[in-house]
């Protein structure tokens, strides 16, 4: 089956500045997929193309296996739902969910049918005649989805729909996103620089980086196995320790210590050790600590509390290193100043580019 | 509010004479806030006063006034005779021709500024304000003296003539027609459409057209749909400040014009100078206003509805 959405060497060009650069992406049926990047990396002009508001400069778009490159928006089984939520402030809640039903010249009363369901699926139902404006944010937010569902779009492009509402609604609406698009089965594209809304809600995350799509997997794979220093770095806390590699399954750390990490590139080349601080322990200098783990003693320059986790700064001759340990009985307290053995399993790190 | 008590909800309310003082303490700083809004207001309500209420007072009283037979106004006799002659078929004829040229002039200064100003306002920004600036260029010189340009250009051996002759055909005599005046009239007003139709253009949120395409409307329905009830404003304020000025046209009719197309404007003159009625001529200022304020409420009322909540 084709996927939903393809792109094929896809690039994008303001001027002289790309915006998008030879993108390769193919998105399946019924996924919920993210694109995640830093502020400009181009994850907006990227859905802004498959919606239809932006035409690639080069390279191929289909949609369900149909080429869609040049096809104008009105013209694309896709639907968006904007940032600024863009309701039309001159029709009522219901005239906004029907347009674009009306548009497509569907009866009368199907489309009060349908705008009734679709209201009554974000629960609004009680509000089908007010004006967008006399609607809180969250309200808001989910007129523009059923604006975008009651069309039953084969694919619904959301760029940061969560971004202007606040901590607590945001993380509301994360769960219900979430489970509508699993009642509905459209596939979701969703734009956001928040890596905790990607991690959570997706099956798969994009990650882009200056225009380029630098890695796709699940959560998981993104999360723990980063292919590149950026994905690395830019999802969770991370301790990137410089390494030069000197076998398939060892590198040498910048103070020289030797531990074991799968590599896969030459000898001799400059890499860098990734490490989460939640997959690091902390041992007293006198513990016995397993055979198979690597090992990297320091001293404690730093301890913050969390309240579930401690936060500590071990500075050892490979660089600080951030350990995160839970705050439970049999986790034992280290003090600032004292010494102490960071370890790790060797399956617990990732080695990705200098 | 009564003394200290218990309100529904079963809150403690203030006591009353707390309650008091504040609200003695905020009248005062309201009618402080008041008095300063009178002082700064002065200057202008004083100009107003001096060079628009006065006169208009004295038209009013003028128009129920009486002429003696030397062309004196008699203040005696108050009578509503002038009102009478403003049904005259002569007057009617004059007002509707106004009317109606103030209509054209409105509608075609609106096809040509609705375009320009939705062009202005999607360029860049720094290309708009170049853009506002040569709008605003014909302002630099006098109005008069452009408008006796217009009567170069439109006369029988001006170049719009010239230039069908050119092409093989007759000579166009525009000058001291109807057309002229509408021309005159356009050319002069147009900046007053373009402006208030630009502000509303440049506030427009082009993600709500962007929205509209989204959901399957082609180019020209999301402009029918979306772009034109949000410009509403910018249309009635660019309508209003062409249409009432155009009303009371005086020079554009009286260079451009010829004396079959006499308009308000200049029979409202002729009636104060030539036949020296003066109570006739505030008659018919008086009539003129009122077309002018029911003009204004009706175009105001008839487009409140697709543009509410603006
Ligand atoms: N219409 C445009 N004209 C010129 N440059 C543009 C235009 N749209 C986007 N760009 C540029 O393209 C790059 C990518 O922009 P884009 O909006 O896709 O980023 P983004 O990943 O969505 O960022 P954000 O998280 O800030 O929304 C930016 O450098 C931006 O300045
Ligand atoms: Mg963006």
């Amino acid at each position: 089956m084709a996927a939903a959405v393809a792109l094929q060497g896809v690039s994008k060009a303001f001027g002289d500045v790309y915006a998008v650069r030879e993108l390769d992406l193919a998105i399946r049926d019924g996924e919920f997929f993210s694109l995640l990047g830093p502020s400009g990396c181009g994850k907006t002009t990227t859905l802004r193309m498959i919606a239809g508001f932006e035409f690639p400069t080069e390279g191929s778009l289909q949609i369900h296996g149909v080429e869609m490159a040049l096809q104008p928006p009105n013209e694309r089984p896709v639907n968006t739902v904007f940032q600024s939520y863009a309701l039309f402030p001159h029709m009522t809640v219901e005239e906004n969910v029907g347009f674009g039903l009306r548009m497509k010249k569907v009866g009368g009363t199907e489309i009060a049918e349908r705008v009734k369901r679709a209201l009554d699926m974000v629960r609004l139902s009680h509000r089908a005649t007010a004006a967008p404006k006399q609607l809180s944010g969250g309200q808001q937010q989910r007129v523009a989805l059923a604006r975008a569902l009651v069309n039953e779009p084969e694919v619904l492009l959301l760029d940061e729909p969560l971004g202007a509402l606040d901590l607590k609604l945001r993380q509301a609406m994360q769960t219900e996103l979430k489970d509508l698009q699993a009642r509905v089965g459209i596939t979701f594209v969703y734009v956001t620089h928040d890596q905790g809304e990607a991690l959570t809600m997706s099956d798969r995350i994009g990650v882009m980086h200056e225009g380029r799509l630098l890695q796709v997997g699940t959560p998981q794979e993104i999360y723990e196995r980063p292919t590149s220093r950026f994905v690395a770095g830019f999802i969770g806390e991370i301790n990137l320790l410089p390494a030069t590699v000197i076998d398939h399954d060892s590198v040498r750390l910048a103070g020289g210590r030797l531990v074991a990490a799968a590599t896969g590139v030459a000898p001799g080349s400059e890499v860098t050790v990734a490490l989460r601080p939640e997959r690091l322990e902390l041992y007293g200098v006198n513990e016995v600590i397993p055979t198979n783990l690597n090992t990297v003693r320091g001293r404690v320059t730093r301890r913050v509390y969390f309240g579930d986790v401690f936060f500590y700064d071990i500075d050892t001759t490979d660089g600080v290193i951030e350990v995160k340990e839970e705050n439970r009985p049999g986790v034992d307290l280290h003090e600032i100043g004292e010494e102490a053995v960071v370890a790790w399993d060797p399956a617990a790190s990732t080695v990705v580019e200098r | 509010m009564g003394p200290g008590g218990v309100d529904g909800r079963g809150a403690v309310s203030e006591p009353g004479g707390a309650a008091a003082a504040r609200s003695e303490l905020e009248d005062a700083a309201r009618r402080a806030e008041a008095r300063r809004g009178f002082l700064i207001a002065l200057p202008a309500w004083f100009y107003l006063t001096l060079f628009f209420v006065i006169p208009l007072g004295i038209v009013a009283v003028y128009s129920f006034a009486t002429r003696s037979s030397t062309g004196r106004t008699v203040l005696s006799d108050w009578n509503f005779d002038s009102y009478r002659r403003l049904w005259d078929s002569l007057v009617v004829e004059i007002a509707l021709r106004t009317l109606l040229l103030a209509l054209a002039t409105t509608l075609i200064c609106l096809m040509f500024a609705y375009p320009l100003a939705y062009y202005m306002a999607t360029r860049r920004p720094a290309l708009r304000n170049v853009l506002l600036i040569l709008v605003m260029i014909p302002f630099w010189s006098n109005f008069l003296v452009r408008t006796y340009a217009w009567k170069v250009l439109l006369g029988s051996d001006g170049p719009v003539s010239q230039l069908s002759q050119a092409l093989g055909g007759e000579p166009i005599r525009l000058l001291f027609t109807n057309t002229a005046v509408i021309i005159g009239l356009v050319y002069g007003f147009l900046p007053f459409m373009v402006l208030p139709l630009y502000t509303a253009l440049e506030r427009m949120d082009w993600s709500l057209v962007e929205a509209a395409r989204d959901l399957y409307a082609d180019g020209w329905t999301a402009f029918r749909k979306v772009t034109w009830p949000l410009s509403i404003p910018g249309v009635v304020a660019g309508s209003i400040l062409v249409f009432i000025p155009t009303l009371g046209a005086y020079v554009t009719p009286a260079i451009l014009g010829g004396a079959k197309t006499t308009l308000a404007g200049d029979y409202i003159v002729s009636q104060f100078l030539a036949a020296r009625n003066q109570p006739f001529g505030s008659a018919l200022s008086m009539g003129m206003m009122l077309i002018m304020l029911a003009a204004t409420i009706v175009y105001f009322r008839w487009f409140r509805p697709s543009g509410r909540d603006l």
